[in-house]
């Protein structure tokens, strides 16, 4: 665990001494805000045309708001999140520290879950900042806090996926830019795997839309948390993490 | 310390090391020798638990390096032919980190670090990034990497790879300086190297090890032949043919001449010392003898002996290690 640490606490403090932690906080916290105004835009129109048809009730604006926000932003991690896990394998072994990490005494496990953590601790940090435009929120209206949590609950998981297979195309190639388009690539593809499923038949339809990774997002926007997301999230990171190790060992072996 | 017995190494159907055995015994320092490609850089990736062997067995310092990889990596120090640096780093950040790698309980974390830099010498860069480094502090660096957990083996490979002259006698003094308390394999394809750092050196050929020895009796047991360097000032004549007549010279060669002195090269066939007879017939000729001595091969020419005299194998192709 301590080697873990030391491993996660390296990577995190890599994307700060680069500008790439900076530059993404940065450009994810931009991206968030425009959504927000959009929606927040959005959000006022509706309000205000149903106070002038005398509906008796105010517009949920968890349903109108917070909603398709946390909906838009599982579409913004995939943009940003290969930025993020791009360079953990590829630029070790550019540099050649990857024989410093796997000639000490730490296993590769280790090593894997110290990038995969520092991943997310930086992904964590980026959810946390836009969490004070959501707290804007609580400010100036009374937005339900269930189903805030349960979202980023399904965002923290449905990046945590995403990290994991960055991780493991990083371990794949040496180039930093070849990971970063080829997780690009895979992400999008599991995003859209679903649609494929629309002309086809019924069997089909449940499988692809079962494995796909954004579709296991929507009960959580809704403010459900229900374990067989959580469980296909967790197998699906704990899968992608196996998949790196054996990535990474037959490396060794191949030299 | 170290041993190594039948170690082979497959990358795909080229044959990287094959049946390579040895021993280093503690405290003692052994050169790794051989051309660029000839499996130096893998056995040593072996060794250091970086990779698997496809056959045999390494233990260092007591445990074998593929049953119980950590206990052995905890024993081993490690200098790549690459420092592996991270360039965003300072030097002490990334000795900070290095230790924490190398399991270093927090409390000694600190004095560690200091002593490493100390005795590599890097301490007044400390605050400076690793990827603004000169190649000297670099190498250095990565040696304080090597050191930092007081290992009982440590492996170099190239250590003056790239250096300059004046930055290579310091790295060798360094080297020097660490063998007391730890056992040394270094590579280097530099001749003089190991004959001015190693006790003991494998020389290394496609893979297979063709010679294991001191560089002294290196040098002398491959003499195949004994060559005399004689200094003659002969006036008009000719010593040549006076010299080709003695027993058991093979060769005579003019190498240089000054003012009236003549120095030649005189061949014999191995194990006949001729200087007796040699020595008299000059005097006996009348002529000046003004030096005469063996001239033993260098060990650069024991080393392309060995190298390249060797009948190619034609069921292995060339063995160009890829470098990962």
């Amino acid at each position: 665990m301590r080697n873990v640490l030391a491993i996660a606490q390296k990577e995190l403090r890599g994307y700060f001494v680069s500008p790439i932690g900076w530059v993404i906080l940065g450009l994810f916290a931009l991206l968030f805000g425009l959504f927000y105004y959009a929606f927040l835009g959005i959000f006022v129109r509706q309000s205000m045309q149903m106070s002038q048809s005398g509906g008796p009730q105010s517009v949920n604006v968890n349903l109108y708001m917070i909603r398709p926000l946390l909906q838009n932003t599982s579409v913004i991690i995939l943009f940003v999140l290969p930025m993020i896990t791009m360079r953990t394998y590829a630029e070790e072994k550019r540099s050649g520290t990857m024989e410093l990490l796997l000639t000490s005494p730490v296993t590769d496990l280790e090593i894997i879950l110290g990038k995969f953590i520092g991943a997310l601790a930086l992904y964590a940090a980026m959810l946390l900042v836009t969490a004070v435009y959501v707290g804007l929120l609580f400010r100036f209206g009374s937005p339900e806090v269930g189903p805030i949590v349960s979202g980023y609950l399904g965002l923290l998981l449905l990046g945590g996926g995403f990290i994991a297979v960055g991780l493991l195309v990083s371990s794949l190639t040496r180039n930093q830019i070849v990971a970063g388009m080829a997780t690009f690539g895979t992400f999008l593809m599991l995003w859209v795997i679903s649609w494929l499923g629309d002309s086809a038949g019924p069997t089909t339809r449940t499988i692809l839309s079962y494995l796909s990774i954004t579709e296991h997002f929507d009960d959580f926007s809704k403010g459900i948390i229900d374990t067989k997301h959580v469980i296909y999230y967790l197998s699906f990171i704990a899968f992608g993490l196996f998949l790196t190790a054996k990535a990474v060992d037959s490396e060794r072996w191949r030299g | 310390m170290i041993e190594v017995h039948h170690l082979t190494k497959q990358f795909g159907r080229v044959m990287a090391v094959e049946d390579v055995t040895f021993r280093v015994e503690r405290g003692e320092i052994l050169g790794f020798l051989g051309p660029n490609g000839a499996g130096k850089t893998t056995t040593m990736r072996i060794l250091t638990g970086y990779m698997p062997a496809t056959e045999g067995t390494a233990v260092v310092a007591g445990f074998n390096v593929f049953d119980q990889p950590l206990e052995a990596k905890r024993r081993t120090g490690y200098l790549p032919e690459t420092p592996p640096l991270y360039p965003d780093m300072t030097v002490r950040e990334y000795l900070d980190f290095v230790a924490r790698l190398k399991g270093i309980p927090p409390g000694a974390r600190r004095t560690r670090v200091d002593t490493a830099m100390e005795r590599t010498r890097v301490a007044d860069v400390r605050d400076r990034h690793c990827g603004k480094l000169s190649k000297g502090y670099r190498q250095r660096v990565g040696l304080a990497q090597a050191i930092m957990h007081n290992p009982e083996v440590l492996i170099l490979d190239e250590p003056t790879a790239g250096l300059d002259p004046k930055q290579i006698i310091e790295t060798r003094e360094l080297i020097k300086g660490l063998a007391g308390d730890h056992t040394i394999i270094l590579s280097t394809h530099i001749l003089p190297e190991v004959s001015q750092t190693c006790q003991r050196v494998i020389i290394i050929n496609r893979g297979r090890v063709v010679a294991v020895d001191t560089p002294a009796n290196l040098t002398k047991r491959l003499r195949g032949a004994e060559v005399l360097y004689v200094q003659i000032d002969a006036g008009p004549s000719d010593p040549r043919p006076v010299l080709q007549r003695l027993p058991g010279v093979t060769r005579v060669g003019e190498t240089d001449r000054h003012d009236g002195a003549v120095g030649y090269e005189v061949e014999t066939a191995s194990g006949r010392d001729i200087r007796r007879e040699l020595a008299c017939a000059v005097v006996g000729e009348g002529w000046g003898l003004l030096e005469l001595r063996p001239t033993g091969m260098s060990l650069e020419q024991v080393f392309l002996h060995l190298t390249t005299s060797e009948e190619p194998r034609p069921e292995t192709p060339a063995a160009e290690v890829p470098h990962a």
